[in-house]
């Protein structure tokens, strides 16, 4: 079995760009992918992308081929829909077919935009990945549902508004010189305390902003870089994917997040490694308890144990286990759509050493990347290494 | 919100206004929530009503500040989540509800939209 290499990574600046189309969002993306790759255009067998709400933000459906085509691409192109885990899984039907020798340089990326709806319409946009009947109708927003696991974790294990303002205030230190990120701009336990509630006990500061922006990756065989004498040093050596029921309701845990621990174990099974192994992460912090969630079901902590990580400095960036060097969903953005291949992008670059913040960990050689999609009913994961 | 008849949800929420709420529950006594046809857990088709216990108990709950559209007017609301038996129900509850307070289910409406939604009380 061949080893799928990242050849090439790109993305726009994330933030507000309501006046700017999905698919210029996509080809600009794919442009900086395609010029850090040294891949031909004309050697790209297939396009996978992630989008979640196009129909409801732009009218749009049948992303597939308008991307194609918006990245200078002749090639079938698929359109993934896991909510917000929709380019996590673009990427792991790309590793699959990379593997499977059925290709040997393919596109993935994903876009969103979502700020032309506004906050009352994206709010609406975004609950459509909840259970429509049992959930959206009892007044559930995705802020209200990540407040219902919080309540629900503080209540199993303990935790407190303060632990998670240090998340948020981590996350935005990240950010500060990552040009790509939405904040860029420090902010202090107080102000993340004091800012307005959205859903208790969540507050403004404990939410990722409404974000445009796309994301785009080169992936080719191992064959296929060393033909081409590819400058490709990272590998994706583990992908996993993880399902729970569809409503919170229906799952057998409120303060876990199993599909995700299910997605961790395939993924690091198929690289051969365990969590001690990995020495940096991006994960999917849409809110900052969905952070803790995350730590807890990669492994690195027991459940329980996750919710003073970054008060404790072990995921900040001076840590032992650096968490969301890019600023994370909650300050580089979170452009749903784009958000999976986003952290593939900034942790080739954290490893390759070429990210802004790369000299937090100037001997990593092992990342993964956590991308949950609702309530984190969908999940995948992703070991990056460094191979060469 | 689409104003079509959803079949199976509408009757359940008729029930339940009724005082006859119920849940579907398969050979293996697993509960679920219609419409369904096959049991979410072991794949059971056998599914037959059951009465929904008259009591259910808090298992997590929020206060919405920032309200999607259809709940504008309603908020500051709360959302809850109750567990009733083997199935657990998400409804707006009274304001005062905390993680182990009893509530029994009743059909309330969305003061934005008029839209029936499922209401816990606290008993």
């Amino acid at each position: 079995m061949t080893g799928v290499r990242i050849a090439g990574v790109g993305l726009t600046h994330f933030g507000k760009h309501p006046e700017r189309t999905g698919r210029d969002l996509f080809a600009e993306a794919s442009e900086h992918a395609f010029a850090d790759s040294g891949v031909s255009h004309d050697d790209i067998e297939a396009l996978y992308y992630g989008n979640f709400m196009g129909e409801l933000a732009e009218h749009q459906g049948h992303q597939g081929p308008l991307m194609a085509e918006a990245a200078g691409v002749r090639a079938p192109a698929t359109r993934y829909e896991s909510a917000c885990a929709s380019s996590g899984v673009a990427i792991r039907q790309a590793v699959k077919d990379v593997r499977n020798g059925e290709a040997d340089a393919l596109l993935v990326g994903g876009a969103e935009r979502m700020n032309n709806l506004g906050t009352a319409g994206t709010t609406e946009a975004l609950a459509i990945a909840a259970d429509d009947l049992y959930e959206v109708r009892a007044g559930m927003t995705f802020p209200g549902a990540y407040a219902l696991m919080a309540r629900a974790y503080f209540d199993e294990f303990g935790g407190s508004r303060e632990d998670l303002a240090h998340i948020a205030v981590k996350n935005h230190e990240h950010a500060l010189p990552n040009e790509h990120a939405q904040f860029q701009n420090e902010i202090s336990i107080e102000q993340a305390l004091d800012a307005p509630m959205i859903a208790e006990p969540l507050g403004l500061f404990d939410a990722c902003p409404i974000t445009d922006g796309a994301s785009a990756a080169v992936l080719v065989s191992d064959e296929y870089a060393e033909e081409h004498g590819l400058d490709a040093p990272v590998s994706i050596t583990g992908t996993g994917q993880g399902g729970d029921r569809m409503a919170l309701q229906g799952r057998d845990y409120l303060a876990r997040s199993p599909a995700a621990e299910e997605a961790a174990e395939e993924a690091y099974a198929e690289a051969g490694i365990d969590a001690g192994d990995v020495d940096v992460a991006e994960v999917h912090d849409c809110f900052t308890i969905a952070e803790v969630l995350a730590l807890e079901a990669l492994d690195f902590y027991a459940p329980g144990e996750a919710i003073g990580a970054a008060r404790r400095g072990e995921t900040t960036r001076d840590g032992d286990r650096p968490i969301n060097l890019s600023g994370g969903l909650k300050a580089k953005g979170h452009p749903v759509g784009a958000t999976g291949t986003s952290q593939l992008v900034e942790m080739t670059r954290i490893l390759r050493g070429d990210h802004p913040n790369s000299d937090s960990v100037p001997d990593a050689k092992t990342g993964v990347t956590h991308n949950a999609g609702g309530t984190v009913a969908s999940a995948t994961v992703h070991v990056l290494e460094v191979v060469s | 919100m689409s104003d079509h008849e959803n079949a199976g949800y509408d009757e359940w929420l008729d029930a339940i206004a009724g005082g006859d709420g119920y849940f579907l529950e398969c050979g293996n006594g697993h509960g679920s929530l219609p419409p369904r046809r096959i049991c979410p857990e072991c794949g059971a088709t056998d599914l037959e009503t059951t009465p929904l216990p008259e009591a259910g108990t808090v298992e997590t709950y929020t206060v919405v500040h920032v309200a999607a559209p259809s709940f504008a007017d309603d908020v500051p609301y709360t959302t809850a989540v109750a567990k009733f038996g083997p199935v657990r129900l998400t409804g707006v509850a009274d304001d005062d509800v905390e993680v182990g307070t009893d509530v029994s289910v009743k059909i309330g409406e969305s003061e934005t939209t008029g839209d029936r939604l499922l209401r816990f009380e606290r008993r």
